[in-house]
């Protein structure tokens, strides 16, 4: 059975950068070639592991930003006090390898299992990630769930796949809201996502409704929050929390 | 065998040299990095007080005008993580321990410090007296802030950092060693960053 | 302090465990509190990674590394269930 991937243990594979592509401002997206990888749902993420010429090593985890069946990428933001980041956003290049594991998680997991009930998605900043990957693999499913993506980012160049976003159409609703700079006529949403704004925007609270919040600690228990006062059952508000990365 | 990270270096930092102000183990650091193991409490001074504990019974005790009316001192040292960053000269306006035990009467030969938020460590009595430890209020010359252990923790810089226990309220005096928060989780009893005793049984 | 949440740990406890914990259910032995184990509060920025019950704040499970193993302490925990498969 050559070729077989087998699923085991968690462990460590070398991974090859094959590209590099600038998403935003200090927002990179690594592609990568692992030839042991076997294959990840959207939403899971994998860790990376890094090690400096005189031993010292550093780990972190990072969302997978492509979708089931594509070759494995992350997107990664640049931390301004950053360890990792700094070196993966602008150091890393084509041809480098590092070390990943993964893929990691069950619980932020979509992989429409059929039931058809609307798909409700909220990004903080870079938490967009692995939501992201849930819209590609809905599109390269054919899955005609509608979803609708409400983004917080700062400004309108720090959208991550701003494009890609703009070009989705079937059923899948994007909602961008700005909270600290507007384009000269911008129309959109602006500030953070509040009650109000949720409760205009979140599917009506259902049986099988089901919302994916990432993004900020800070940012993820608010709108987690909100979800949860307008009706959505806990167990189907799945939350992924990135940390404080300030104001998003 | 982990491949390297071409140009991958990591935070700044430097190994520990010959210059023997280092332990082994150690990088040297100019951050100051905040490390926990739960939420931050926020104490307010008017609400902080510090005891002295034995046999159950608080000792003695003072609020925070009756702690800061007491001798202090501008105190500057290197500090060493067991997470392996060492940090050199900092700075802090402390009180000594001594200070605050020369104000009780015990026969105890250890301390076991408990903290807001639930946090514990223990010393030997030996290591928080003769000069070796303090409890500081202030950070390079500001008060100290909360995510560094503000309004005031324990400093006892010869032993690694776990031991300074931040958001500090006193001191429990015992008999015998008893082991605090990260000592209970497999951390070494004393904590000589000297002879790298970071785990239990180093 | 930056506090995550149990999918920042999903790797290290499938590395100790073997399977996928994020979707286990923890109880809190504490306050008797249970959900996705990929829901409690996580500080991972400390000697070892402490879990921490996201109602009461008990202390559920604490990892410490230790060499090329980890010393993983459950206490806090009541009950450990993987979900059903």
């Amino acid at each position: 059975m050559a070729g077989t991937a087998v699923r085991g243990r968690l462990t460590w594979q070398v991974a090859t950068v094959e590209a590099v592509r600038d998403e935003a401002p200090a927002v990179r997206t690594i592609e990568l070639r692992a030839p042991d990888w076997a294959g990840h749902q959207a939403g899971q993420h994998l860790d990376v592991r890094l090690t400096a010429e005189d031993g010292y090593v550093a780990e972190r985890s990072y969302s997978i930003a492509s979708a089931p069946g594509e070759p494995v990428a992350i997107t990664v933001e640049r931390l301004e006090d950053g360890e990792v980041s700094p070196y993966l956003t602008e150091e890393l290049r084509a041809g480098d390898e590092i070390e990943i594991r993964g893929p990691i998680g069950g619980y932020f997991v979509w992989d429409d299992s059929a039931s058809g009930s609307p798909l409700l998605l909220a990004a903080g900043g870079s938490g967009v990630v692995p939501l992201r990957s849930i819209l590609r693999h809905r599109a390269r499913t054919g899955s005609t769930v509608p979803v609708r993506l409400l983004y917080s980012a700062r400004s309108l160049p720090d959208v991550i796949y701003r494009t890609e976003l703009d070009g989705y159409h079937d059923g899948v609703e994007v909602i961008f809201t700005l909270t600290r700079q507007q384009p000269p006529g911008w129309t959109g949403r602006i500030g953070r996502v509040s009650d109000a704004m949720l409760t205009e925007i979140a599917w009506p609270a259902g049986d099988a409704t089901t919302a994916f919040v990432c993004g900020p600690t800070a940012f993820v228990e608010s709108v987690a929050a909100s979800l949860v006062r307008l009706g959505y059952p806990p167990p189907r508000v799945k939350t992924e929390r990135f940390g404080g990365m300030g104001e998003t | 065998m982990s491949p390297i990270s071409r140009g991958f270096h990591g935070r700044r930092r430097e190994p520990a040299g010959d210059s023997g102000r280092v332990p082994p183990g150690q990088y040297v650091t100019e951050d100051f990095p905040v490390l926990s193991a739960g939420p931050t409490p926020h104490t307010a001074t008017a609400d902080w007080t510090f005891a002295i504990r034995q046999a159950g019974q608080t000792s003695k005790s003072w609020n925070w005008q009756e702690m800061r009316a007491l001798p202090a001192e501008d105190v500057t040292v290197d500090i060493h993580c067991v997470t392996r960053w060492s940090k050199l000269d900092t700075r802090w306006q402390a009180v000594s321990i001594d200070t605050l035990l020369a104000q009780v009467d015990h026969e105890a030969s250890y301390v076991l410090a408990f903290c807001d938020g639930g946090y514990t460590t223990n010393l030997p009595l030996a290591d928080v007296t003769g000069g070796q430890a303090w409890l500081a209020y202030g950070y390079g010359g500001d008060a100290l802030a909360p995510e560094h252990g503000g309004p005031a923790r324990l400093l006892v810089p010869h032993l690694y950092f776990w031991k300074s226990a931040k958001w500090v309220r006193g001191l429990e005096l015992l008999a015998e060693d008893e082991p605090g928060f990260w000592e209970t989780y497999g951390y070494n009893m004393y904590g000589d960053p000297w002879r790298e005793q970071r785990y239990a049984g180093d | 302090m930056d506090e995550l949440d149990g999918n920042a740990i999903g790797g290290l406890l499938e590395e100790i465990f073997g399977v996928d914990m994020t979707t286990a259910t923890g109880t809190c032995a504490s306050c008797g509190a249970s959900g996705p184990v990929a829901e409690v509060v996580v500080y991972l920025c400390a000697p070892g990674t402490v879990a921490r019950c996201r109602v009461c704040t008990a202390v559920l499970m604490v990892v410490v590394r230790r060499g090329e193993g980890s010393c993983v302490d459950l206490r806090g925990m009541a009950a450990l269930a993987p979900a059903p498969a």
